[in-house]
């Protein structure tokens, strides 16, 4: 720091410190909440690229963007989900409570398994979308992606023997994702992980305490998801960075991620589902159905939110349902409008996120289109720059009914070697 | 015994690519391979317990991604991962490395040459203009200059319209490029011996060209011209080694009812009447089809398993003629640990990539002196990468594999034929000069494969070693590739075609050659063309 003199003359000279050199952060409440493994993650964050997720900050890459999504689909990487919101809801009344709060049977959730689960309004929108792990009987953790206080309090209206308790702080959280998962825990010691299936649980002794591990993950890919005491976190860090030295362990950010889980076809807050309790508009959030999600939706359940108005969406069908295209020619499709025709006269849909799939080497998107109109010649109008020009295009686009990349590790137990 | 459609002599990855579309296209293909393994130049092969050596080819980013993805080769087990981070040695032991970001890389130049620091984005720019121009032709037939059918006239008014947009200043500079030499070619924009060197490595790669020779900027510009996703320039490596492109395509060749037979060295075409018949394998069992299509070299295809009397006048002293003249060698190594390399700082990205043991130019235009004496350099150039580093399946886990390519390395010695004792001595040359830039590098040695043109040649096939199937200097690219007259994929002889890389647009894993040559047989057959056109980058 070539800068330090000159700036120590400075301050000799005034007697008031700059604000950058106080002694009390007057800036304190601007920074953002760090997460337990955020010394590590910010000595290898090379490019100082952060963001902000529910009040943590949180690294849109690292390193570079390419490079950390084909390590989730060639090596292996760690995603910090300290900041996705956990909460610990147990009591005989939980199974009750979750179960009338999301729209799936919670009933049929074993002990030691994890569901993805959605949750609505009485009128059928989307409030969130999370997993549920069943811990034990009568104890669920429910994950989501945004806080989720407000409405547990009004979920466990009139449930008397049941608590939830906000344990997103107390929780250090890595999404460890990638075909080299396994090898790596292995050799962590973790015996037996590579017979945990699909959306299992199991827990392991570690640095005196335990730590969950559940083979869930938001990529697609072989993954799992650590769980530990938040100040076990650089300890879980350092061990499995230790391990995962030989297998490419890399940590990566939200834009990989948002890779990722467009080629698994998931969907994300604020880019496919507008989160109805924050929803300004009427009919600017979305219903289960229209976001593809009509599975998560179990109607031989006799009472949960949202029911009656999603018997009738289904009755009635979506106006608008999320599909996946793939689309001609290389230029992301981001922000597109969709027509029927390639003169562009029928609008009937638009992207809601495109990317350039490396991986099947595909033009790809999710897009809210009418559901009428799915058979049909599907255009999309592409505007992008090519060299600060402003250029458009009109490309055809193809109806794609799974999931553009499912390797078949990603079901596979025990998992293949590599 | 079975008549087929077509026969294909040879699974390199362009025989596997023409297999896969003719049979997609609804053909009975066989494809006959004389190895007991398929891939010819773009394999892996394991070597030595758990090390799977890409024994010839090391890196892709020609592969044409629109065959990727329209044979599902992705489905089929294949999946490509750009790798970052090379590091370039120069004589005095000092370094260049290539930084991912732009900034880390702009200061790194800058530490040696503000000048070229500067220089080094319009070389990008320029680089990348001419690629562009290249890449539309990759996917498709050459025309005929001389003919006056429609096609051919589309065609040529497509190359002469797409030149034309260039306008006239960037048309003369185009033409430059191809006669002129690629250290010339970099004179132009560099001050900085070092920096000139290290550009100048793409132009000699696989050529029996120097860095001075007329030509060899082509070279260069061949080497860059790929991509990886959309990359330009960038290089990437198949998960699983090179053989997993091969064997992806051998995937989709079998999906649409192909079948491949290895073990079955073709001995000749049977030709009668001026029409091929099939042809006989060196065991002697004859194989009858109405089409055969050769994979290998334009030289081996006609002076090897041809009659002379069985082409028209010409063509035999053409291909004797054909310039295929090896230069290249390979050292495969399998190493228990990451070498450390002086001046390399030791961390996942950047001691993890490629390297290029260089020298200055001068080294570059030595090592090129003893190859045209008939000798090997004892101060070569080495492009090396750890394919390990970045791909999981390929060594044991803590373990890496190193492939060295180097130029040179001659065809045949001044001092008699190849002996396996001057082939060790070529391989320790090769180690030596990477101990100077890694001490302690040959403790790490496990197992080593040593590859001189004379292997290369016996057990892929390619005529003197040549790793393009042909030299790729103007005389025989585009609509000369193999020979003029030739460019179309037909050969002398009825129903008789080639799709390897003797055919354009020339030699690397592209699949292009291949893909080209179904699409001709197709049309021939009146079948609708199944072959998609390249993807455009340029819209
Ligand atoms: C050492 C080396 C390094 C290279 N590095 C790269 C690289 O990094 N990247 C890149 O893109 N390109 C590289 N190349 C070039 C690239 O590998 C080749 O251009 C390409 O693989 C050629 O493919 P092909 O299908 O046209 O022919 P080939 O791979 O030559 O296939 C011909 C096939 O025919 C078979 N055959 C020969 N004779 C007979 C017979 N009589 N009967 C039956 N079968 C026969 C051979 O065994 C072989 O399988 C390299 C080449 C070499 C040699």
């Amino acid at each position: 720091m070539t800068t330090k003199p000159s700036m120590k003359a400075f301050t000799e000279q005034v007697t008031e410190l700059p604000p950058g050199l106080s002694p009390v952060d007057n800036y304190a409440g601007e920074r953002l909440m760090t997460s337990p493994f955020h010394e590590r993650q910010a000595a290898l964050n090379l490019r100082d690229s952060w963001e902000a997720w529910n009040g943590y900050k949180f690294a849109n890459h690292y390193y570079d963007v390419e490079y950390e999504y084909i390590c989730i689909r060639n090596l292996c990487g760690t995603y910090d989900i300290t900041p996705m919101q956990k909460y610990l809801i147990e009591g005989p009344d939980a199974e009750a409570m979750l179960n009338r709060m999301v729209t799936r049977d919670v009933n049929k959730l074993k002990v030691g398994r994890v569901t993805y689960c959605c949750w609505c309004t009485d009128e059928g929108r989307m409030i969130d979308d999370g997993t549920i792990f069943k811990l034990d009987e009568g104890r669920y953790m429910l994950t989501s992606g945004s806080p989720s206080n407000a409405w547990l309090r009004m979920a466990a209206f009139g449930f008397e023997n049941v608590t939830y308790v906000d344990k997103t702080d107390d929780i250090g959280a890595l999404s460890f994702q990638g075909p080299m998962t396994c090898e790596v825990l292995k050799k962590m010691g973790f015996e037996g992980i590579d017979t945990l299936k699909p959306f299992g649980i199991m827990h392991f002794p570690f640095a005196g305490d335990t730590i969950m591990i559940s083979r869930t993950g938001f990529t697609g890919d072989l993954g799992y998801e650590l769980w530990i005491t938040a100040d076990k976190g650089l300890e879980l860090w350092d061990a499995l960075y230790e391990a995962g030295a030989d297998y490419g362990i890399q940590p990566y950010g939200e834009a990989a991620t948002s890779m990722a889980r467009l080629e698994a076809g998931f969907i994300l807050p604020y880019v496919e589902f507008a989160e109805s309790l924050k929803t300004v508009h009427f009919k600017h959030d979305q219903t289960p159905f229209e976001l593809g999600l009509g599975w998560l939706v179990d109607f031989k359940k006799p009472h949960f939110s949202g029911r009656a108005a999603l018997l009738e969406e289904k009755k009635r069908g979506p106006g608008y349902v999320l599909t996946k295209i793939e689309i001609e020619g290389n230029k992301p499709a981001e922000e597109s409008h969709l027509y029927r025709d390639k003169a562009c006269r029928k609008e009937i849909g638009w992207v809601t996120s495109a990317m350039w799939s490396p991986v099947v080497k595909s033009n790809i998107a999710l897009a809210m289109i009418q559901p009428k109109y799915l058979s049909g010649d599907i255009w999309a109008e592409i505007s992008y720059k090519k060299e600060m020009k402003p250029r458009w295009k009109i490309a055809k686009c193809t109806v794609v009914d799974k999931p553009f990349y499912t390797p078949a590790r990603a079901k596979a137990t025990p998992p293949p070697k590599f | 015994m079975k008549h087929y459609d077509a026969i294909i002599i040879g699974a390199g990855h362009n025989g596997l690519t023409n297999g896969a579309y003719l049979a997609k296209a609804g053909l009975d293909v066989l494809v006959v391979e004389k190895n007991d393994y398929i891939g010819g130049a773009a394999v892996s092969r394991e070597m030595t317990d758990g090390y799977w050596y890409s024994s010839c080819s090391y890196v892709c980013s020609m592969m044409r991604q629109v065959i990727h993805r329209d044979l599902n080769l992705t489905r089929h087990g294949l999946m490509l991962v750009p790798y970052l981070g090379t590091a370039a040695f120069g004589k005095q032991g000092e370094t260049m490395l290539s930084y991912t970001a732009e900034g880390p890389a702009y200061n790194e130049i800058r530490r040696i040459s503000q000048h070229d620091a500067d220089a080094m984005s319009r070389l990008m720019a320029d680089l990348e203009r001419y690629s562009t121009l290249i890449r539309k032709t990759l996917l498709r037939t050459p025309p005929d200059p001389t003919s006056f059918k429609p096609r051919d006239i589309m065609e040529l008014l497509f190359l002469a319209k797409t030149f034309w947009e260039m306008g006239e200043e960037q048309l003369y500079e185009y033409i430059r490029f191809f006669t002129m030499s690629a250290a010339e070619f970099l004179e132009d924009y560099f001050e900085n011996d070092f920096i000139k060197a290290a550009m100048a490595t793409p132009g000699i790669i696989g050529t029996a060209l120097g860095i001075y020779s007329p030509g060899s900027a082509y070279i260069l510009l061949h080497h860059v011209m790929g991509d990886v996703d959309g990359n330009i320039g960038a290089w990437g490596l198949a998960r699983g080694g090179m053989g997993a492109i091969s064997n992806a395509l051998a995937g989709a060749l079998q999906e649409h009812g192909g079948e491949i037979k290895t073990k079955a060295g073709v001995d000749q075409i049977m030709v009668k009447d001026s029409k091929v018949k099939g042809v006989v394998l060196e065991n002697g069992d004859e194989l009858t089809s109405d089409i055969v299509v050769s994979n290998l070299d334009a030289k081996r295809t006609f002076t090897k398993v041809m009659d002379q009397k069985d082409l028209p006048p010409g063509i035999y002293e053409k291909a004797n003629n054909f310039k295929i003249r090896g230069s290249s060698g390979k050292v495969n190594i399998a190493l228990s640990g990451v070498p450390k390399f002086t001046g390399v700082p030791d961390n996942r990205y950047i001691n993890r990539g490629g390297q290029a043991f260089i020298g200055g130019l001068e080294t570059l235009e030595r090592a090129y002196d003893c190859w045209k004496r008939g000798e090997w350099s004892s101060d070569p150039f080495i492009e090396s990468v750890i394919p390990s580093a970045w791909d999981p399946t390929v060594a044991p886990a803590g373990n890496h594999w190193m492939s060295n390519f180097i130029q040179y390395c001659p065809p045949k010695l001044a001092d008699g034929p190849w002996t396996p004792e001057k082939r060790d001595a070529f391989g320790q040359t090769v180690i030596d000069k990477i101990e100077r830039h890694a001490p302690g590098f040959k403790d790490l040695i496990v197992h080593m494969e040593v590859r001189t043109p004379h292997e290369i040649e016996n057990e892929v096939g390619l005529t003197e070693g040549n790793i393009f199937q042909g030299e790729l200097t103007i005389d025989q690219l585009l609509f000369n590739r193999p020979f003029p007259g030739y460019a179309q994929y037909r050969m002398p002889v009825k129903n008789m075609y080639m799709c390897g890389s003797s055919t354009h647009p020339g030699g690397g894993v592209s699949s292009a050659c291949g893909a080209n040559a179904a699409r001709e047989i197709l049309i021939d057959l009146k079948k609708p063309n199944t072959v998609p056109e390249d993807d455009c980058y340029d819209d």
